[in-house]
């Protein structure tokens, strides 16, 4: 019988205590990780390339570093996977698409994942999104959709499903995600995860395929708080490599995490936050709120504005990377992503300016909210996650494409930059929610020491998909 | 605040679509252009939306995020 957990469900932190106290090796955390993938992962399909040779390798040489006495980083023997958007020495970024899968494979990873594996953690794969990361679906239609790992008959959220998928299923405790959108936010509330968007410009992105590079970031996703803070800590620093990297130094959280939320004063988006979306979403974050004795509420001015903006800037900007692609190998794009990027080229400029000086009146506009509050919170997504292949959903009684509508309650807040942990509320038996923890720039500290807290009381939790 | 809208009427998309594809050296599937055209107005509904609202002339983009 078996006694001992699933290396791949325990937390990144119970992991590396036990490697650093011996109970465990690198090798066997390892071979348990790549088992649990095998036997699992055919029914989630986060993976799209799995790396064994290079992950038991690694795991060998940690466990003789151990052996000698070297020293080992907060993360050793930790496995984790990628969005296949990051680059992994010797393979083809492909970022979601069949055309990139012809690119020259990359010559060494991307920032992210050296940072990472400096700090002790293990490469074991690559994972599932949607096609150059311009969806919330988490569906592909060149791999696959990444199934809920809560239910797999649902959606697993996106463009970063894979990483919802492997996390929420218990294949890796760690897993990194891009969010432009809110690409990290809506697979961690539709798969049950926690997941850190940090400020624009706070992690480097260099070594990662770019999607709107005045809207993208990269961040983890993890099942624990701890997790986020510790794999966010290892990945800090500037990077010459990324021109919007910041030159600020590592600003550490782990240290403070537990500091709880005494002095700090959180309040709840109003108005356009509190609409548009099913009863239970909002529910999610009345009782996030009422754990933080939180009656306040503040109205983000002009927040559907904000996402009309975001829309309009993203697939302009998409559509400026993808110019060339969309001239010569139109056939070869999951066609929903071609359509929106060709539509996108078409937009006059002057319209697409006038976006851009719209998010420097609303940016100061919503800085204006930081001085009375430190805390905003937010729904995630507007309901849980929709069937698998579901192409529209009624949201307070208005019928609306699922596809453009999932993030209408994420864009409004990156398009600014702002760092947000989603954390998950489980209402019920049914599937979970995200609630969003915002804070102002820089503050990733605040929105992940509120995080902290809800979890140490049972408010939000990430339990492992029972698969 | 005004949410009156000085921009000029749609037109015929499908036309502008064509011109633009050519200008854009895109090839465009015909069988694409009812998807394209349909993400086009949803971007033109959008773009109204942000130009309904009134900013000063100095307003510039502002790129950088330092708070």
């Amino acid at each position: 019988m078996e006694t001992r957990p699933d290396p791949g469900t325990l937390t990144a932190e119970a992991l590396a205590g036990a490697f650093r106290d011996g109970t465990t090796s690198a090798a066997d955390t390892v071979a348990a990780v790549l088992a649990r993938i095998a036997r699992v992962d055919g029914a989630v399909n986060a993976f799209t390339d799995v790396l064994c040779e290079r992950a038991t390798a690694r795991a060998a040489a940690l466990d003789v570093a151990r052996a000698r006495g070297e020293p080992l980083g907060p993360l050793a023997g930790v496995p984790f996977a990628v969005k296949n958007l990051f680059d992994i020495a010797g393979l083809p970024t492909r970022a979601g698409s069949r055309i990139n899968r012809t690119r020259a494979p990359a010559d060494r990873d991307g920032a992210l994942v050296r940072r990472m594996e400096a700090a002790g953690a293990i490469l074991v794969g690559a994972l599932n999104m949607g096609e150059y990361a311009y969806d919330f679906t988490g569906e592909n239609v060149h791999d696959g959709p990444t199934r809920n790992p809560h239910d797999l008959g649902h959606m697993s959220g996106g463009s970063s499903g894979g990483s919802g998928g492997a996390v929420g299923a218990g294949l890796v405790p760690i897993a990194l995600g891009s969010d432009t959108n809110g690409s990290i936010r809506v697979p961690s509330a539709f798969c049950g995860c926690f997941g850190l968007k940090p400020t624009y410009g706070r992690l480097t992105r260099a070594g990662s395929f770019p999607f709107v590079g005045s809207l993208d970031h990269l961040g983890p996703m993890a099942r624990s708080v701890t997790d986020l803070a510790l794999s966010y800590d290892a990945m800090q620093g500037p990077d010459p490599d990324d021109p919007v990297a910041t030159e600020r130094p590592p600003e550490p959280t782990l240290p403070g995490l537990a500091e709880g939320v005494d002095g700090l004063r959180v309040a709840v988006a109003g108005g356009y936050f509190s609409r548009g979306g099913d009863p239970e979403a909002f529910e999610a974050v009345a009782q996030v709120a009422r754990a933080l004795d939180c009656t306040r509420r503040v109205e983000i001015p002009e927040a559907a504005r904000a996402r009309a903006a975001a829309y309009l800037i993203t697939a302009a900007e998409g559509a400026a990377l993808h110019l060339d692609r969309l001239r010569h190998q139109g056939h070869a794009f999951d066609p929903a992503v071609r359509d929106r990027l060709i539509a996108g080229a078409m937009i006059p400029a002057p319209l697409v300016e006038r976006a851009q000086r719209f998010r420097r009146w609303y940016r100061a506009a919503v800085l204006d909210l930081f001085r009375d509050v430190d805390v905003i919170l937010a729904p995630a997504t507007p309901c849980r996650a929709p069937r698998s292949g579901q192409t529209t959903f009624v949201l307070d009684g208005v019928t609306l494409p699922v596809r453009a509508n999932i993030g209408v309650f994420t864009q409004p807040i990156s398009f600014i930059g702002l760092p947000v942990v989603a954390v998950p509320v489980r209402l019920d038996e049914g599937l979970p929610l995200g609630v969003q923890v915002i804070a102002a720039p820089w503050r990733e500290d605040l929105a992940l020491r509120v995080a902290h807290r809800l979890e140490r009381d049972g408010i939000v939790r990430a339990p492992v998909a029972n698969l | 605040m005004s949410e009156q809208n000085d921009t000029p009427p749609a037109g015929d998309l499908d036309t502008y679509i064509a011109a633009a594809a050519g200008l854009l050296s895109i090839p465009l599937d015909p069988a694409w252009m009812g998807a394209v055209g349909s993400n086009l107005a949803v971007l033109r509904a959008a773009a109204d939306q942000v130009g309904a609202f009134p900013l000063p002339d100095e307003a510039e983009p502002a790129p950088v995020y330092e708070a």
